[in-house]
């Protein structure tokens, strides 16, 4: 019964979609007030329906209902509650189902509580979103139902993939989907807008909430996989250009520039043709990204569920999504009206740069990317992997870097190099120092040493909007600027650190050897069976010491699990402030001794760290944003009630 | 950009500036791409035209029954790759992919050496136990089949 409810209540919502869609675009282009007044409720219900849907699908799992077809081909009764919870989305058709679930939970969001766009705007924001929602519905129904029943039901499920039997399954996908897809908002939003042209301060600042926030879990997302994939041996590291990380960086370096730019808008109103192309541009890139994903036309590390006879529906969505928004943008540009002007030094000037540069390194990870196919058009191979994709992109990156420095401190509309010469100076010097620092005492390649004095620079640069401010009284928002650039600053020490001082040792060992990985001294203490609930396995005990300090215990394990059987090695670390020890156990050789990898990898920490910052410093602003438009609005009710109480 | 420009100019600077420095990006890309892209091989491509010895590509085929060797550093492993036309000796210092065993498919990360000698510095093998590398389904039906034949 549950499966039947749940894919009865997936076909409702997308009835309510279509209902949402229809009743919107009516409402909106004849002005009919009873069929406006359907719209909200039908965004309302239908996200509580796939909410519903998507529950009982985890209810399914957990339960291990055999008769599930994509329950039995992906779980098994024996594997721990928590892989069962998360393996509901740990295959195709679940995780599609959390993306359409993602997508209409986003717009009963913002049917519920956004209430500062023009009625008719927000009309056509929550048609296009039912728009692009139908879609979706259309391919989870027709071509990836998860809750097709299989009939008879086999004795026992297939289990899941023992790589992803780990708690990055539960976090990782769940808090980037909710970013990936909430950038679908942004879309809807700037597609109303452009059907009721009203591209204004007014919608930038109604949007902007929306977009921070998809781009907050989005950033939350990678910095959950980069961790994942840095402690799975064999998924490259913490970045590894994979087609399938590229695939969630473009839209993140796509959501980083929207949001830059429509503080633009929302302040000064300028930059508004490009802040709605970049609206349109993020979602691409994540449409773009499921496409490449789930087709599997690139060779990647990543890509689980895949199936490339779908491949070709969500490239056709792609299609129709991107080309009607494209046509739209289009018929409406002329109406589009011209923005503010500003000088070459102004705030505005800065955050261009920002956007010029983010969409040129768009544009060079997007052709990195798709390289591959088109070369495989002409009949040759390649592959494209960090010999390209780091020194192309610091090209970009490095002026941007540069820009954000000081940027900040500039004002609005027109401002002079000389009044903030004294900022100017001071991160000039700390990136000579940094450099000079980072060059002669270490042996770093080009690129670490640039990024460690750039990280310097940008640490120090990010407070410098706050200096001589009472800080009690700087707006959360700015706060969160700070904080955020001050993550990428903490981040990028630790990619440069990590890829310049990387130790590994490889060796094969008897029990009691002690081997020595750059200022840590290991003892191998021995090899033991062990045993999970659904694996047997092998761990080795290791003594670890930093420097003859005190003694870690690390456990790096072999395991076999028997459905799927299948061998993983699953590796242990030691976490220090200034960095991590990886430990992995590889095979056993002929002669009795035991391969093992030690890699000391300094400030990888660091990566993670800054991206946490990065996205807590985008829920500060999130956070101020909305608690001073509610004031703002409470305070215009207040005199709206006064001005009412004097007229009478 | 001066303030004194009329909107439309202003917009439209901004717009040459956004797309030379877009088609800027473009044209790097792309002259990088030619210069950093690894090809790849099947080892019967390698045989017959072998990339210079030093460049960084990819060898992809199925690893040879009974060919992996360990050498007494008890980390260094020698296998060879072949597609049923052709075998490229490999060595690789490392702890093996999970799923690595004789018979798989296997694409090698790395460059030739002198001797003919494929060093590889990265392992490819899926962690799925259906796993095929793409770039295989490249290879001529003739060798599938071998190569399936051999593989059962």
């Amino acid at each position: 019964m549950i499966a039947e409810i749940g894919l009865a209540a997936l076909w409702l919502a997308a009835a309510l979609a279509g209902l949402q869609l229809v009743a919107g675009a009516l409402a909106v282009k004849r002005d009919n007030g009873a069929l406006a007044s359907l719209v909200r409720p039908a965004a309302i219900v239908q996200g509580l329906l796939c909410a519903l849907s998507f529950g009982l699908l985890i209810l399914l799992f957990v339960r291990t209902d055999l008769s599930v077809a994509l329950v039995a081909s992906n779980s098994h009764s024996e594997k721990p509650l928590i892989f069962k919870f998360s393996g509901a989305w740990g295959n195709h058709e679940g995780s599609m189902l959390l993306w359409i679930t993602v997508m209409a939970v986003a717009g009963a969001l913002i049917a519920l509580v956004e209430r500062r766009l023009p009625e008719r705007t927000m009309l056509a924001t929550l048609a296009a979103q039912a728009f692009v929602g139908i879609g979706f519905y259309a391919y989870i129904l027709l071509a990836s139902n998860p809750f097709e029943r299989l009939n008879p039901a086999p004795a026992q499920g297939a289990g899941l993939n023992p790589q992803l039997q780990d708690i990055g399954l539960a976090y990782h996908p769940t808090t980037f989907y909710v970013g990936y897809v909430g950038l679908s908002v942004a879309f809807s939003f700037v597609v109303g807008a452009l059907v009721t042209r009203q591209v204004t301060p007014d919608f930038a600042r109604a949007m902007r909430p929306w977009a921070l926030g998809a781009w907050m879990f989005l950033t939350l997302g990678i910095t959950a996989g980069s961790y994942w994939a840095a402690y799975i041996l064999g998924w490259g590291g913490w970045w590894f250009w994979d087609p399938v990380e590229n695939g969630g960086l473009m839209p993140w370096l796509a959501a980083t520039a929207l949001l830059h730019s429509v503080s633009v808008l929302a302040a000064r109103d300028a930059l508004r043709t490009w802040t709605v192309m970049l609206g349109v541009l993020a979602f691409s890139m994540s449409m773009l990204g499921t496409f490449l994903v789930r087709s599997g036309i690139l060779t990647s590390v990543h890509a689980f569920a895949v199936d490339p006879t779908r491949g070709s529906f969500i490239l056709a969505l792609l299609a129709i999504y991107i080309g009607g928004a494209l046509a739209l943008f289009v018929t409406r540009s002329s109406t589009v009206a011209e923005g503010e002007r500003f000088t070459a030094i102004s705030r505005e000037s800065a955050l261009a740069i920002n956007n010029v540069a983010l969409c040129a390194i768009l544009a060079v990870v997007l052709f990195g990317t798709l390289y591959p196919l088109l070369t495989e058009a002409l009949g040759f191979q390649v592959s494209v992997g960090p010999p390209y994709f780091n020194p192309v992109s610091a090209i970009f990156f490095l002026p941007m870097l540069l820009v954000l420095t000081v940027g900040p401190l500039l004002r609005w509309r027109r401002d002079s190099l000389t009044r903030i010469r004294t900022p100017i100076l001071i991160v000039a010097t700390t990136i000579l120092v940094a450099l000079a620092v980072a060059i002669f005492a270490t042996d770093a390649g080009v690129l670490p040493v640039l990024g460690m004095a750039m990280a310097a620079a940008v640490a120090v640069a990010s407070f410098m909007p706050l200096w001589g401010r009472s800080l009690r009284r700087v707006p959360l928002a700015v706060w969160g600027m700070a904080i955020s650039h001050f993550g990428i600053a903490v981040g990028l020490f630790g990619m440069a650190a990590d890829s310049a001082f990387e130790q590994e040792r490889l060796v094969a060992a008897e029990v009691g050897d002690v081997i020595q990985d750059g200022p840590w001294t290991v003892r191998v203490v021995g090899v033991a069976p062990v045993a999970g609930s659904n694996w047997t396995g092998l761990e080795a005990t290791l003594e670890a010491q930093y420097k003859g300090g005190g003694v870690s215990v690390v456990s790096p394990q072999k395991r076999s699990f028997w459905t799927p059987a299948q061998e993983t090695s699953t590796s242990a670390m030691v976490t220090r402030w200034n960095g991590q020890l990886y430990t992995v156990l590889g095979g056993e050789t002929d002669d009795g001794r035991w391969q093992l990898r030690l890699s000391w990898k300094p400030f990888v920490t660091w990566i993670w760290y800054g991206g946490i910052l990065i996205a807590f410093g985008g829920l500060l602003a999130l956070i101020g944003r909305v608690r001073s438009d509610l004031r703002r609005r409470a305070a215009r009710e207040k005199g709206g009630a006064r001005r009412a109480e004097v007229m009478a | 950009m001066n303030a004194g420009l009329k909107p439309k100019h202003q917009r439209l600077v901004l717009l040459i500036v956004a797309v030379v420095v877009l088609i800027g990006a473009a044209l790097l890309a792309a002259w990088a791409l030619r210069n950093q892209a690894s090809y790849f091989y099947v080892p019967s491509d390698m045989a017959a035209a072998p990339p210079e010895a030093g460049q960084a590509v990819r060898l992809g085929g199925m690893v040879k029954e009974g060919s992996l060797r360990t050498q007494a550093d008890g980390v260094t492993i020698d296998f060879v790759v072949h597609d049923g036309e052709a075998e490229i000796p490999v060595t690789f210092a490392g702890i093996l992919p999970d799923l690595f065993v004789e018979g798989s498919g296997v694409v090698a990360e790395g460059a030739l050496r002198p001797d003919g000698t494929f060093e590889a510095n990265h392992l490819l093998a899926k962690h799925d136990e259906n796993y095929v590398p793409r770039e295989l389904e490249d290879m001529t039906p003739h060798q599938v089949r071998d190569t399936l034949a051999e593989a059962q």
